[in-house]
């Protein structure tokens, strides 16, 4: 039966209206008017009744369902198709999860009474009948392109000839199981032990293994040894490599899985360091930038303090919240799948760091999501970006709208984030997916954090089930990008299977019904059952017994499928059958596959024949340790110096209140207020510092205050800190801002400066020196130093890293053009908030308030928005001293406490200029400010004061656009110099306030008042004026209701939001 | 002394999301709330007649797939039309919050004008087809006699989260049906975000026994969860008078009989 569900005319569509506003953005031929209809497809389901699917499918106040293709030829004005020309028919491709025709199944069994008969199929589709114009061969196209992505749908097009002809889009799509016989079980063997390295590397090619030649050549030396190969025969093994050993070897030594460059052994040259350029100097030898930066900086800062429950081994870093809950937090990157499916990649980023959480120690409940999402510049010409990649605005539409989905449908408020821009993102998006997770102290009488298998227990997997989805995506994201990546390495999550899920471990996990957990993300079951066995010391599992959503997979398709929403468990016997009854009366499948033993080896059967058996030391240590070399070239040997004197402003062409009203707009400062309302930030209750604050709920805030308990008066923040323009200069920069900027608006929102906890992910382009990569040693060199300037940072704000991240081969070569990102770190932090009644928020309170300028302002221009839109020479990026900042953040901290400040807004991208203007227009109050004021570093003061020794008599000193004081104007109002902070205080306390700065660079810089206007001085005389209006204007317009939201993001709405 | 707390039962299960607010919520107000799951009470509908109070909360009830509260309002009509009947008839109370409004909606249940559970309104997307999240000012209609209503504000801030939120009637004639017989709860003051006919953000049964709206009165418990807390002491009352009138309301009844 073919069923199609319209709405009545009257009746008006949402989604519908904003599909054409879409298209009228995609092509400029005259859409009039789109009408969607929704298509259920059933088959092999006997004498089905109309009224049954009208009942399943239709809602009769407002929907009209008609059964089989309409036999009217000219469309109708008043009926449900009215005056169409085109149309198309979007359906997903044989394999792709369409979680809609789950839904459609399960109600159509809802209605029926019971399951549908063996090899009944529902299938869904949409239809978008559209009225416009006559459309061109390259409009129909964009339109099409608007519509679906065909490397996950198939589109349909008919005119209305067509349709008159008798044309009518496929009454049934084919299935995945179509295509493949039923009974599979076939295993390839290789005979790696013969194999000569030429060898090797075809088959690594082929099966898109990504392993390199030493770790070919440490398999095939495995399968040479006597004793492998005696106790294969033993086991009546073939002596022969299995696929299903290959690939999961694979799998675990992907660098997705074992972060090959962050173990390796390095070899660090700094030919500036060894003293002006001695050849032969010494290379630093760093034994693993893992252990020795990132692990450090924890191990170092735990001594003597006991909040850091489980760092760096588990799913996601544990920390001690209070006398009752711990807490956890995690981030991920989903970029090779963002960049072809952005919907599908983004969506399949938030399941997936949310299963993170809950397969953290006994298991967690997710209650916060974060995300950081970094595409291409927004309005870079079509022209410019490469053949076979997808405009910045379609990924940027297409994957916020996975984020809207993952988070508001599983129940998990979306919290903070940001969005960047940068060209170096056109080739590859990064799309950083962060969770954070509730436990308590303790679960079944133990520590909630504590997991622990024994020989014996089952291993059960829960969830959804197996298809061949999203195979061998820890070994894609491994390599570039290009026209050759696989398309089963895409999939698109299924939120509500995962939520089902989600209740039903929580509520097993509160029953003791199950002794460990982790979950199924890159590698499958070969990567969570292959890690779990480390714990008992092995894992007999059996394959065929693994639910398949199709038949036809392979025993090794079965091993390492990356299917959605699974997450594997060790149960004890005793309780297994309790919890396969729990999961079926909570519509949850689970599904017993094996049993941890303490055998030493992953053994793999499918049909009773063994297919796979390997030893688990192999599989977890064999993996040889890449050895690289690393060579850094100063700042000062590429061209970078020092800003010279009395340099002029490369804006000086431009009015201060031109240049303002310019950074406001660009696209990393504008407001993204219309994207980020479409997240839930509050589902759950526990919001208390939002998103958008102020008198109109319009300002930006600096991250997230929530509560994890009602009534509770202690609460957490959630802040980010990303800034990859610092790293042109000197990615240890980069890093220690990074850093300083997530901590900075943690204090910002009132947080404990000695109780947050970081997150580092990196996503850098390939640092491994090669052919393809001829400066892979000077990426690996800013590596080495964004990771010292993490270290050094962190350690010096009392700032442990809990858990991170890499992605290394964020590289696209398309069309013979290579675009890699820019170095990029986000630190993301997770901090007490020790009274959330004394959380702070960065909006303006009252007329009559003083504002102070914490913190030292240098007037460096490198990586500032100021210098990338203005192009200035190259000069170095905001450095951090911790030294000087530290005393500055921990008395804000302190007058936080003690509720003596009104607002607090961290100074970042735009600097003083963009913070104030924010918090003006949050607060819809105006504000003067006094730049000579503004405590300035030595060296930046030395300069000032040079200049304006040259410029002492002009009355029209600020009047000469070209003068050296206006180059120091512009630099003292947009220089991102770090570690600064906007404060307002209310008279009553401003005395108080200042005893507690007393001494530190804090310093009035002038009033809050009520005219609507944001005005700046220099020694008094005006500098920049602009109404509050024309901040709104230029803040809200790049990214306002309508804008940036064109073609190509309706992938969401399939979903039904 | 027994425990004189009328017993609540909020509903989870298969997408439902919004339930730990509304537990707290019912609790803060003087409630016994019980967290069940659908498939719990699908097989044992009975077990309804040992709560005062059934709470449908918020959240993406099967996905929305098939329209928002679709499928649940399907197997509420198919597995609980009769137990809810009677539940309601015995001058219990219920409330759909978000996604349970458009459960009532789509079973029947609201606004149930002629007592025969034909459904008469429904909601659909948004008009601009985006989900929002935005606090917003709600006129309370006073002349509803809804016991979930009694002694109301006029005028009460929430939140909204949803991309399904759009009122609209059957027919017109529905509309008037509505405001003769004074069964609009709660209308959007000001701006109207999601193209609601007449402004309408929530309504009750003819009886007022049933409430079903689009706002979270949930998410507002104390004055942290308000967007302008910082700065505008006292915020504008919270939510939980909503559910202190439902407990009252029971609680009263309790001693009538």
């Amino acid at each position: 039966m073919h069923c199609h569900v319209y709405y009545k005319p009257g009746f008006p569509d949402g989604r519908a209206a904003r599909v054409s506003e879409d298209l009228r953005a995609a092509v400029p031929a005259n859409v009039q008017a789109v009408t969607i209809g929704e298509v259920y497809i059933v088959d092999g389901v006997a004498n089905l009744e109309p009224e049954t699917v009208e009942r399943a499918f239709c809602d009769t106040v407002c929907q009209v369902i008609e059964v089989d293709e309409p036999v009217e030829v000219k469309p109708s004005r008043s009926g449900v198709r009215p005056g169409w020309r085109y149309l198309i028919e979007v359906a997903y491709r044989p394999g792709v999860t369409d979680a809609v025709a789950l839904t459609a199944r399960e109600a159509l069994e809802l209605e029926l009474g019971g399951p549908l008969p063996a090899g009944a199929v529902v299938q869904t589709a949409r239809r978008y009948y559209i009225a416009c114009g006559l459309l061109k061969d390259h409009e129909l196209t964009a339109v099409c392109e608007a519509l679906h992505n065909p490397l996950v749908q198939q589109a349909t097009v008919l005119t209305l000839s067509d349709w008159g002809e008798g044309a009518r889009p496929p009454a049934r799509y084919p299935t995945a199981g179509d295509d493949h016989t039923a009974g599979a079980g076939s295993v390839e063997r290789y005979d790696l032990a013969a194999m000569n390295p030429g060898a090797l590397a075809e088959l690594s090619r082929r099966r898109l293994l990504a392993l390199s030649g030493a770790e070919l050549e440490a398999c095939a030396e495995y399968y040479r040894r006597p004793e492998v190969r005696a106790e294969r025969e033993a086991a009546g093994c073939p002596a022969e490599a299995t696929d299903c050993e290959l690939e999961m070897v694979a799998q675990t030594w992907s660098e997705h899985c074992k972060h090959k460059i962050f173990a390796a052994e390095i070899d660090y040259h700094d030919d500036e360091a060894a003293g002006g350029g001695v050849s032969e100097n010494r290379p630093q030898r760093i034994d693993g930038l893992f252990d020795t930066y990132i692990k450090a900086t924890t191990e170092l800062l735990g001594a003597g303090r006991d909040d850091l429950l489980s760092v760096f081994h588990d799913n996601s870093g544990v920390v001690a919240f209070d006398d009752r809950h711990v807490l956890c937090f995690k981030a991920e990157t989903h970029n090779s799948p963002s960049a072809l499916d952005p919907y599908g990649g983004a969506i399949t980023g938030i399941v997936g760091v949310n299963r993170d959480i809950i397969g953290t120690g006994r298991g967690a409940r997710p209650i916060f999501n974060t995300n950081v999402l970094c595409f291409g510049e927004p309005d870079t010409p079509a022209g410019r970006i490469p053949a076979g990649l997808m405009h910045p605005r379609r990924i940027l539409a297409g994957v916020h709208a996975g984020i809207v989905d993952g988070g508001n449908q599983s129940g998990i408020p979306t919290v903070a984030g940001a969005f960047v821009f940068d060209e170096s993102f056109t080739g590859k998006p990064l799309v950083f997916c962060g969770t954070g997770g509730v436990m308590p102290r303790e679960v079944d009488g133990r520590p909630s954090h504590e997991k622990a298998i024994k020989p014996g227990d089952r291993a059960v997997m829960v969830g959804g089930r197996i298809g061949k989805d999203g195979i061998h995506g820890a070994t894609f994201s491994s390599l570039a990008l290009d026209e050759t990546s696989p398309t089963s390495a895409v999939q698109i999550g299924d939120p509500i299977t995962q939520k089902r899920m989600l209740d039903f471990l929580l509520e097993a996990r509160d029953r003791g019904l199950y002794r460990s957990i982790t979950d199924n993300g890159a590698g499958g079951l070969s990567s969570s059952l292959g890690e779990m066995a480390r714990d008992s010391g092995g894992v007999h599992v059996e394959l065929d017994h693994c639910p398949l959503k199709y038949p036809g997979l392979e025993p090794w398709e079965i091993w390492v499928s990356e299917s959605q929403e699974r997450m594997s468990l060790a149960v004890a016997p005793e309780h297994l059958d309790a919890l396969l009854d729990l999961a079926g009366r909570r519509s949850v499948e689970a599904t017993a596959v094996g049993t941890f033993t303490d055998s030493g080896f992953v053994e793999l059967l499918y049909g009773g024949v063994r297919v796979g058996y390997m030893r688990l030391a192999f599989l977890h240590e064999g993996l040889p340790r890449m050895r690289l070399s690393a060579r850094w070239v100063s700042p000062a040997a590429r061209g970078y110096a020092e800003p010279a004197r009395a340099a002029a402003s490369p804006a000086a062409d431009h009015e201060l209140r031109e240049i303002l009203c310019v950074v406001l707009a660009d696209p990393n400062v504008a407001s993204k207020e219309a994207l980020v309302r479409q997240y839930d930030h509050e589902v759950q209750g526990g919001s208390v510092i939002k998103p958008y604050l102020g008198v109109e709920t319009d300002g930006p805030g600096d991250g997230a205050v929530l509560r994890v308990e009602y009534n509770a008066r202690r609460g957490l923040s959630v802040t980010h800190g990303i800034c990859p323009w610092y790293g042109d200069y000197d990615t240890q920069r980069m890093a220690a801002a990074a850093v300083d900027e997530a901590y900075r608006a943690h204090i910002a929102l009132g947080g404990d400066p000695d109780r947050a906890y970081a997150l580092d992910n990196f996503c850098w382009p390939d640092p491994v020196q090669s052919e393809s990569t001829p400066d892979g040693e000077y990426k690996l060199a800013q590596l080495v130093r964004a990771c010292r300037g993490l270290h050094d940072t962190c350690t010096a704000y009392n700032l442990p890293l809990i858990s991170g991240k890499d992605s290394m081969k964020n590289d696209a070569t398309l069309g013979g053009r290579k675009v890699s990102v820019r170095p990029t770190l986000l630190v993301s932090l997770m901090g007490i908030v020790p009274d959330i009644a004394a959380a702070v928020s960065s909006d303006f309170k009252s007329s009559g308030d003083l504002l102070y300028l914490a913190g030292l302002t240098r007037g460096e221009l490198g990586g500032s928005v100021y210098a990338r839109r203005y192009g200035v020479t190259p000069e170095p990026s905001p450095a951090v001293e911790p030294d000087t900042a530290l005393p500055v953040y921990r008395a804000l901290a302190a007058a936080a406490q003690q509720r003596l400040v009104a607002s607090m807004h961290d100074l970042s991208d735009g600097g003083v200029a963009v913070a104030a203007a924010e918090s003006a227009l949050a607060g819809r109050l105006g504000a003067t400010l006094e730049l000579a004021a503004v405590p300035l570093g030595d060296r930046f003061a030395g300069r000032l004061a040079g200049a304006q020794a040259g410029q002492e008599r002009a009355a029209s000193e600020l009047a000469d656009a070209a003068s050296p004081l206006r180059d120091h104007l512009a630099r003292l109002l947009f220089c991102e110099s770090a570690s600064r902070i906007l404060v307002s205080v209310a008279l009553e306390h401003t005395a108080e306030f200042e005893s507690l700065t007393a001494g530190l660079p804090v310093a009035c810089i002038g009033t809050v008042h009520s005219l609507p206007r944001l005005e700046i001085t220099y020694r008094g005389k005006r500098v920049l004026a602009l109404e509050l209006d024309e901040i709104e204007e230029a803040y809200k317009a790049p990214f306002g209701p309508q804008a940036g939201q064109s073609a190509g993001l309706r992938r969401g709405e399939r979903r039904g939001v | 002394m027994s425990d004189q707390r009328p017993r609540a039962l909020v509903l989870t299960g298969h997408g439902i999301n919004a339930e730990r607010e509304l537990l707290q919520a019912l609790w803060s107000a003087g409630a016994r709330p019980q967290a069940m799951h659908l498939n719990d009470l699908v097989a044992d509908p009975g077990q309804l007649g040992s709560f005062r109070l059934l709470a449908l909360p918020g959240g993406f009830s099967y996905g929305d797939h098939l329209g928002s509260g679709k499928v649940l309002a399907n197997l509420v009509r198919k597995r609980l039309m009769a137990a809810i009947a009677e539940f309601t008839a015995a001058g219990n109370l219920t409330i759909g919050i978000c996604n349970g409004f458009p459960v009532l909606a789509k079973a029947g249940i609201l606004p149930n004008t002629a007592g025969d559970y034909t459904p008469e309104v429904t909601l659909v997307h948004n008009a601009d087809g985006r989900f929002q999240d935005r606090w917003v000012r709600l006129v309370v209609n006073l002349r509803n006699p809804s016991p979930w209503l009694r002694g109301a504000p006029g005028v009460v801030e929430f939140p909204i989260r949803h991309g399904e939120g759009r009122f609209l009637p059957a027919e017109p004639a529905v509309l008037t049906k509505l405001n003769l017989g004074n069964q609009v709860a709660f209308r959007y003051q000001g701006r109207n975000p999601n193209g609601s006919a007449d402004a309408i953000a929530g309504i009750t049964d003819p009886s007022g026994r049933v409430l079903g709206l689009m706002p979270h009165p949930e998410a507002f418990l104390d004055r942290y969860n308000h967007p302008r807390w910082t700065f505008e002491p006292p915020v504008p009352a919270s939510g939980l008078w909503l559910f202190e009138n439902a407990v009252a309301h029971l609680r009263d009844e309790r001693r009538s009989v």
